[in-house]
This record gives C-alpha cells, structure tokens and sequence, in this order.
C-alpha cells in the first residue's frame, strides 16, 4: 500500500511529467491558453494515459516478451489506436463529453507524456495495479502542470510585459519558475 | 549518323539541350542550397519554430549528451525523409499519419539499439529519451510539410539542414548549462577547483530558464533585423 501511494505522489508532484521530465510540452505551451480547455485536455490525456496502462501491461505481459525489438512500434500503434478507439466510443456514448473535449482528442495520439508514460512504466517493470495508479499520478500531474500554466497566462495577458518578452520567451521562463517551486517536492519524502 | 553529329543544324540543340539541363541543375542545386540553408538558421526548429521540445530540455544538462541526441535524430530524420520521400505516390492519403509514425518509429528502434551498443554510458544517460524521437514533433512536422511533397534530393537537403539546425540549438543549450552548472565544456573542466557551480543550470529548471533566455535573444535579433530594413526601406524610398 505504502509502495502504491509513492508510486502516486512521486508521479504526480515529484516527478511531475511536465516540470521534471519535459513530456508534453507541446500542449502544455500551445493549449494552455485557458483553464477551461486545460482541464478538459488534461482529463482527457489521463483517461487515455489509463487505457494504455492496461493495454501496454497487456502486451509487455503476453506479447513483447517474444519479440522486445517491436516494442516501441507497438507502443505507438497502441496508443494512436487507442486514442481512435476511444473517440469513437466517447462519440458514440456521450455526444455532449464528445464535442466538450472537441480536438483535444485526437492531438493526444502525438503528446509524448501518453508514450513517455508507457516506456516509463515498461522500465520500471510496473504491474498492472502499479501501472493503472502509475497512469492516474502521471495523468494528474500533467493536468496539474497545464491548469497552472493556463491560470498564469489569463493573468499575464492582462499585464504589461516587454514587448520582447511577449509569447514563448516569456512562457517559457514563467515555467521554469514553476519548476523550481516543484523541486521543493523532493524534500518530501527523503527524511522516511 | 556522323554526319547529323558534325551538322552544324543539330549543334544549336545539342547546346540548347545542355544548357537546359545545366539550367535545371544548377536550379535545383541552389533549391537544394537554400532548403538546406534555411532549417539552419531562419527556420531553425527550436528556436524559431519551438519543435521538439522534450527530447530537447530534458538531455541537455551536458554537452555530450546533447550531441548524442542530436546525432540519433539527425539519423532517424534522414533515413525516414528519405523513405517518405521515396514511397510518396504510394503511401495513400487518409492513413499517411500512421504510416509516417511507423516508419519513423522503424528508424528510431534501430538508432536506440545502435545507441545502446555504441556507447553505451552515453545510452543510460539518455534513458527513456531516445526511444521519445517517435513523438518529436519536429520530425513529422518535416514528414508532412516537407517530405511527403518533395523529390528525395530536395527532402535529403532540408533533413540535413533541419537536424543540423537541431543540432546547432542542443549544442549550444547543452553547453551553457554545462559550462554555468558544472564548470566543464566536454567533461573538460575549465575554470579550475575554485569554480562555484551553479547546480540549478543541470537541473530541470535551468532548462527552461535557459531556453526562456536564448528565446529572448532570438526574438531581439529578430526585431533588430527587422527595424533595420525598414530603415533601409525608408531610405531607398526617400532617395527614388
């Protein structure tokens, strides 16, 4: 039990995707413009971060264990194939949580977090329970990262920044500020 | 048959037919030149463009490190330009994504055994990172604008060009944050034992830091350039 809530905390504050390893960095400085949509992608990616959790464990357990050298190509059909299994089913079951999440859906086949977490999870050996717990700390983490990043932004649209400093620059550095916040987290647990 | 060599009716065509190629030759070559010229610097990928960003920061606390990653995706870039370029009619148009994520990710297997083999402490470093490429936007940004359009000479020129582009960028991150974080340049050190290192630099937080830094200097180069040739334009305008 212990093992599992390290497994959360240490994914989701720790070793914060966005903050400590740079995984989806492409939404996080081209989607994060609002909380709103921040939130919907992040909840999204950690749904699809759950689905592959199952399947990766599936195919590490039964399949890549004949064949390692297809893992990475495997992986990568797995989770473009999920996203697209998923957008259906969502289309299908729920019309209003599909046109809520929009084209978020889709964007998440190439977010290096859903890949990132699925070698991370394959090195570490995690099994299936470690892995699922392993995809909702890493899932929250990101959508943690992103709904600060949008937060920080509404607030700087509105103040007077260099003109040089304005859009990625900027963006860029307000990040690394925040990730130096985060390195407080590793404090955490190093006394027990 | 000699005789229609030696004729002097056939010689204008022969020469017309030479100039042409050469024409198209030395067209092509300065195309090539140009797309070859432009990822460098006017259409770098991480600092014009800001592509690629997560095997970037996150490898870059040495240098060594960051010429590593550039040369993996310098190989995996080249090999699936080539590839793309070359099955282009083929490849159909609804399934061309995937079909370009599957040969990318072909290439990246291969450079991530080549990697482990090579040098491997180089490799454990890198850790999951190699493995990453597949989902560098850079690559099929590059795949989609660019290969999946073009002949192969064109798309071996712009390949080459982007990655040494993307190299030129990890590098100089992967230097700064050495020299400012470590002291050393290569594993050399370079200020002597009395050097204070700035340990945040080689750190996640440096990454951005740095990145936010070298952005800034980009857009201020940018926004010189372009206060100069309006300068320049008023003047022309004024002397015509």
């Amino acid at each position: 039990m212990d093992n599992l809530v390290w497994i959360f905390l240490s994914a989701l504050l720790i070793n914060n995707f966005v903050f400590s390893y740079f995984l989806g960095l492409c939404p996080f400085f081209g989607v994060s413009g609002r909380v709103e949509t921040a939130l919907r992608l992040g909840l999204a990616s950690t749904f699809v971060m759950l689905i592959t959790a199952l399947c990766t464990w599936f195919l590490n357990t039964y399949i890549l264990i004949y064949a390692p050298y297809l893992r990475l190509i495997s992986f990568i059909v797995v989770v473009a194939s999920t996203v697209q299994f998923v957008e259906m089913v969502i289309k299908k079951a729920s019309p209003a949580l599909f046109r809520a999440l929009g084209i978020y859906l889709p964007l998440i086949t190439t977010n290096c977090a859903i890949l990132g977490f699925a070698i991370f999870a394959t090195n570490r050996g995690y099994g299936l329970l470690e892995g699922l717990i392993y995809a909702l700390g890493a899932g929250g983490g990101f959508t943690l990262a992103l709904v600060l990043m949008a937060g920080l932004r509404e607030e700087n649209e509105l103040s007077n920044v260099p003109k040089l400093m304005k859009g990625t620059a900027m963006s860029m550095i307000i990040a690394g500020i925040l990730s130096l916040a985060f390195m407080g987290f590793s404090g955490l647990f190093s006394s027990s | 048959m000699i005789e229609a060599w030696g004729n002097h009716y056939g010689c204008p065509y022969i020469f017309e037919g030479c100039k042409k190629k050469w024409k198209k030759l030395i067209m092509s070559s300065t195309n090539s030149y140009d797309e070859f010229l432009k990822g460098i610097w006017k259409e770098n990928p991480v600092f014009v463009h800001v592509l690629g960003l997560c095997p970037m920061l996150a490898v870059t606390n040495t240098a060594i490190n960051a010429i590593a990653m550039g040369l993996a995706t310098f190989f995996v870039l080249l090999g699936s330009s080539i590839l793309v370029s070359l099955f282009r009619n083929l490849i159909p148009k609804q399934v061309r994504i995937s079909c370009y994520i599957i040969i990318i990710a072909t290439f990246v297997t291969v450079a991530d055994y080549s990697l482990q083999a090579l040098i491997p402490e180089v490799h454990k470093e890198l850790g999951a990172f190699v493995p990453l490429i597949v989902v560098n936007c850079m690559i099929l940004g590059r795949m989609e604008a660019f290969a999946s359009k073009n002949r192969v000479g064109l798309a071996i020129a712009d390949a080459l060009g982007t990655s040494i582009g993307f190299v030129f960028a990890l590098l100089t991150l992967g230097s700064v944050r050495e020299i400012l974080g470590n002291g050393s340049l290569f594993g050399v050190s370079l200020f002597g034992p009395h050097f204070e290192p700035w340990i945040v630099m080689l750190l996640p937080p440096g990454g951005f830091l740095m990145l936010g830094l070298i952005l800034l200097f980009f857009n201020w180069l940018t926004e010189r350039a372009k206060k100069a040739s309006a300068q320049l334009a008023t003047v022309e305008g004024g002397i015509s």
